[in-house]
């Protein structure tokens, strides 16, 4: 060791490399999997049932989404409605027909004073009866007739659709809860899964350019973005499809074009920072073209942030697409909908029907599951030790 | 052990966790600190000189801790004393000057405002006896109109003003301990030198004890009493000052000493008709309506290496960004082989891009962190010289062994799983790539530390002689510009001071201001700042402020 001045090499650092062993990436991925946190696991085993949910779907469900299977459970709003327009007493007949087909045997009218209503099911008791005395028109107030299909309720309840080994029961027209469940998963997700995938190609891909270009670019764009997210997120997009109309198509292109704006303002900061790294100035300098620069230097290192964001962007545009759906917009009947199911059934919570939280836990708990995750990586990424 | 030792460490080990594991830093260190007493800790990155610093205060960084030994203060143990005690005791007891100020003040408040913060926290003073203290403290410290200058936010005092107030923080309840951190690595040589002079005389003057960390040896040579020379958590030798400059034993301590022996193979000058590879012609530069450089000239002959010195922001790397194209002249040309080059990097064509290429400071940001070595220098390889396949493989590997690394073991890592001087050497095998005649060498070697700096000067000169290649080097350190240049040019405010071979250089007379940066190097003899400061006040050699007037 006499001699250490010749031999730098011998005690400098350059000899003192990180011992990495050449490990594969699956090692590293089974790594980070098994020190993964708790909620994490939940979070992947939740996204994970459901993924295999929506694709097999059509084997899983008991029932088509649209098959009318059980007893049809009426929705008094509807036949408020109907009540309230009818004019006579055979289109009430009508109404109440329909509403109860395959329950009733048979319904009568007294017709002359529309006070007496009789309905002959085969529950063991048979024969329902209810007199209508107070009404002078034509017998019957919306108060009154909420008041009949409670008494009728209990009085169907034998043969209720609960009954029918269909875990979840029916809904408002007697399609399988469960099975509009199981093709809800398969609709709802993958057309949100759809819309975040477009957004984020979209937004990303201007937000890098705005980032790389700079000048001119940058301000139109940042201006345009600036303007679109000036306005309500949930308000504009109603407005446009009533405009545009309100289809599948259309709403995952609204949805997907307002959703990039938020896309499109982190992939601008996370590019800003990568931008004035020196690799980025010296693949300038080599005379790179631009599409290099944003796929090989810049996205390579923005991927951490943007595979964070787009767990949550996935929860936002899924949120959206239920909110939407519920307010008559999104997803349209019959195609079973996770939202529009909130929405049909949501008056069956005052029966004591569960039938509407179901769809709604859904929605919960996907969203829980993806944050979750998502926390895991952001975690992960950001190099946050304890 | 007599009563005036007022630190004692024994033993103390100290773990961090990386991955699931705990990797010892400090395996079982040993320090003892007199009253009034300076001690020296020096190392290179990663010997753990930080962490025993902050260990001292019985504090660690998160993700580390403890495992073993005692950290006795004035006879209390703290690493077993409760976290209220130990924080009565810091900023009162024991104070801790980090590196870099900028990052340290709260840039939202007034210097004195936090300067008053410590004492009134622990009751010491009122806040107006307080702003009193620090008047007189910041006079103390040389710190120009001590009177107004704590009334200013952060921003508005230079990095080297801001060490010396930070240093004053640090004292303002008389601490006992003072922990200084690299407290000069980030300033400028001249800057540096006020700092340590006030330093070193406010110690002397509270006699307080401080513990100096740095890795620059020859600023521990002024500033320290006792010398404690750190390598991977261990304590390698320990003893007084000139005994371990004059002596040291152990070999590692010796290879420290000998550093900066390094000298470049000297090269015949060049025939006067000789076309220069690149020359700048009256260059000004600007940016945005702020002028930076002024009436730029020199020239970069093949073979050669021109070093660029000058401080921060005299305008050196402005320069090599105009020869790079990334920032146009607003007047004058660049010539490269006699051929005028267009002044935007946009229009210059693959060659004159290729001819030209650039090696930067900090090889952390100049390796994407997500491609591969092979990746890294393949690239420019495939994308000028159009190989590909195993052809491109093959040159990598040559370029790989021309750097003295083995192309097997590196091939495929990623920057991330390589140290330092590892990262910097791809940044050269990356710039060879490219079969270039020019290289601007950009602060190459201020990131490393001085073995390593060492190895990459040594690996530049040897490519210089076997492929021909003409260096323009821009640096502050002048044990640099020594050790590799040919020619030197001084710049400052953006201007040509003085330029000419080296050896005339390092000659005098000098222009003022490169008497004062050749003076402001620290050198490794103790009594060299004493010296120094003798001569400037008697007027001997030119002090920064008539230097500084002198061009203007």
């Amino acid at each position: 060791m006499a001699d250490v001045t010749n031999d730098p090499m011998a005690l400098s650092a350059d000899a003192e490399a990180p011992r990495v062993e050449q490990e594969s990436r699956w090692v590293t991925v089974r790594r980070a999997f098994r020190s993964a946190p708790l909620t994490a696991w939940f979070g992947m085993v939740v996204i994970v049932l459901y993924i295999v949910v929506a694709i097999f779907a059509p084997l899983i469900a008991p029932y088509d989404e649209t098959e009318v299977v059980g007893d049809s459970f009426f929705e008094p709003g509807t036949l408020m409605f109907t009540s309230d327009t009818v004019e006579d007493g055979r289109a009430f007949k009508k109404d109440l027909t329909t509403h109860f087909d395959g329950v009733i045997e048979r319904l009568e009218i007294n017709s002359e004073n529309m006070r007496d209503i009789f309905i002959t099911s085969d529950a063991p008791e048979k024969i329902f009866v209810k007199k209508f005395v107070d009404d002078p028109e034509w017998g019957i107030t919306p108060q009154q007739f909420d008041s009949f299909a409670g008494e009728l309720r209990t009085y169907l309840a034998p043969h209720d659709f609960t009954e029918d080994a269909l875990e979840l029961g029916t809904d408002q027209i007697g399609r399988d809860t469960m099975s509009r469940m199981i093709y809800a998963a398969r609709n709802t997700v993958g057309i949100a899964l759809v819309t975040t995938i477009l957004s984020f190609t979209l937004g990303s891909l201007l937000g890098m350019l705005a980032a790389v270009v700079g000048g001119w670019t940058d301000n139109i764009l940042s201006r345009i973005v600036d303007v679109l997210m000036s306005i309500p997120q949930l308000i504009f997009a109603l407005l446009l499809l009533t405009i545009l109309g309100a289809n599948v198509i259309n709403m995952i292109l609204v949805i997907a074009l307002l959703d990039s704006t938020r896309v499109y303002r982190l992939m601008r900061a996370v590019g800003m920072n990568i931008v004035v790294m020196d690799y980025v100035e010296a693949a300038k300098l080599r005379g790179e073209g631009l599409w290099w620069l944003i796929r090989k230097e810049i996205l390579p290192n923005a991927l951490a942030p943007l595979i964070a964001e787009f767990g949550l962007r996935f929860c936002f545009v899924f949120l959206t697409i239920a909110a939407l759906s519920f307010l008559g917009l999104g997803i349209q009947p019959p195609t079973a909908d996770w939202g529009t199911m909130v929405r049909d059934n949501a008056q069956l919570i005052t029966f004591g029907q569960p039938v509407p939280l179901y769809p709604a836990a859904a929605i919960a708990l996907l969203t829980i599951a993806v944050n979750f995750v998502v926390d895991w990586m952001l975690h992960r990424s950001s190099g946050l030790k304890e | 052990m007599s009563d005036d030792t007022i630190l004692k460490i024994r033993n103390l080990k100290i773990d961090g966790k990386t991955g699931d594991e705990w990797l010892p830093i400090l395996k079982g260190i040993d320090m003892d600190l007199k009253r009034g007493e300076v001690l020296g800790v020096i190392g290179e990155s990663g010997a753990g000189k930080s962490t025993i610093g902050l260990a001292a205060m019985g504090y660690t960084r998160g993700g580390c801790r403890i495992s073993g030994g005692t950290v006795d203060f004035e006879g209390t143990d703290l690493v077993k004393s409760s976290e209220a005690y130990r924080r009565k005791l810091r900023g009162k007891k024991i104070a801790y000057v980090a590196q870099s100020a900028a990052a340290s003040f709260n840039p939202a408040h007034k210097l004195i405002d936090q300067y008053s913060e410590a004492p009134i926290q622990h009751g010491v003073m009122s806040s107006t006896d307080a702003a009193t203290d620090a008047t007189e403290l910041y006079r103390r410290l040389q710190l120009p109109n001590p009177d107004e200058i704590g009334f200013r936010y952060p921003h508005q005092v230079s990095g080297g003003q801001l060490q010396r107030a930070m240093t004053a923080m640090a004292m303002s309840c008389r601490p006992d301990l003072i922990i200084f951190d690299e407290p000069t690595t980030a300033l400028d040589v001249t800057t540096q030198i006020e700092v340590l002079s006030a330093i070193r005389d406010a110690v002397e003057q509270f006699g307080t004890a401080a513990i100096y960390i740095t890795h620059d040896l020859a600023v521990v040579a002024q500033m320290a009493d006792r010398i404690q020379v750190f390598k991977l958590g261990e304590t390698i030798e320990e003893a007084e000052t000139r005994k371990m400059l004059s002596s040291p034993e152990e070999a590692y301590t010796k290879s420290l000493w000998a550093v900066r022996s390094f000298k470049a193979t000297a090269k015949p000058k060049p025939p006067a008709d000789e076309v220069p590879i690149v020359e700048l012609r009256n260059v000004d530069a600007a940016y945005g309506a702020t002028p930076v450089l002024f009436d730029v000239n020199f020239k970069i002959h093949k073979g050669r290496t021109v070093a660029v010195v000058g401080e921060s922001g005299s305008g050196k790397s402005t320069a090599a960004r105009c020869i790079t194209g990334l920032l146009p002249p607003t007047k004058g040309e660049i010539l490269f082989n006699g051929e005028a080059l267009p002044a935007g990097y946009r229009k210059r064509n693959k060659d004159q891009l290729r001819q030209a290429q650039m090696i930067y400071q900090m090889a952390d940001t100049a390796l994407n962190p997500k491609q591969r070595i092979e990746d890294i220098i393949g690239r420019p390889v495939g994308f000028y010289l159009g190989l590909s396949g195993k052809a491109q493989r093959e040159r990598v590997r040559e370029l790989l062994d021309l750097i003295e690394m083995e192309p097997d073991t590196y091939m495929h890592r990623f920057p991330g799983e390589l140290s330092g001087g590892q990262k910097q050497r791809i940044g050269i095998a990356r710039a060879l790539a490219a079969d270039p005649q020019f290289i601007i060498c950009d602060e190459v070697t201020s990131a490393l530390d001085q073995l390593v700096a060492e190895g990459i000067l040594r690996l530049l000169d040897k490519l210089q002689i076997d492929l021909g290649l003409a260096y323009m080097f821009i640096t502050h350190d002048l044990a640099t510009v020594r050790a590799i240049a040919d020619e030197v040019v001084v710049m400052q405010h953006g201007k040509v001071v003085e330029q000419g071979p080296k050896v005339e250089m390092f000659q005098p007379p000098h222009h003022p201001y490169t008497d004062l940066l050749l003076s402001s190097v620290p050198e490794m003899d103790p009594d060299w700042l004493s010296n120094l400061l003798g001569a400037r006040e008697r007027g001997e050699i030119v002090d920064a402020k008539t230097a500084g007037s002198a061009d203007n």
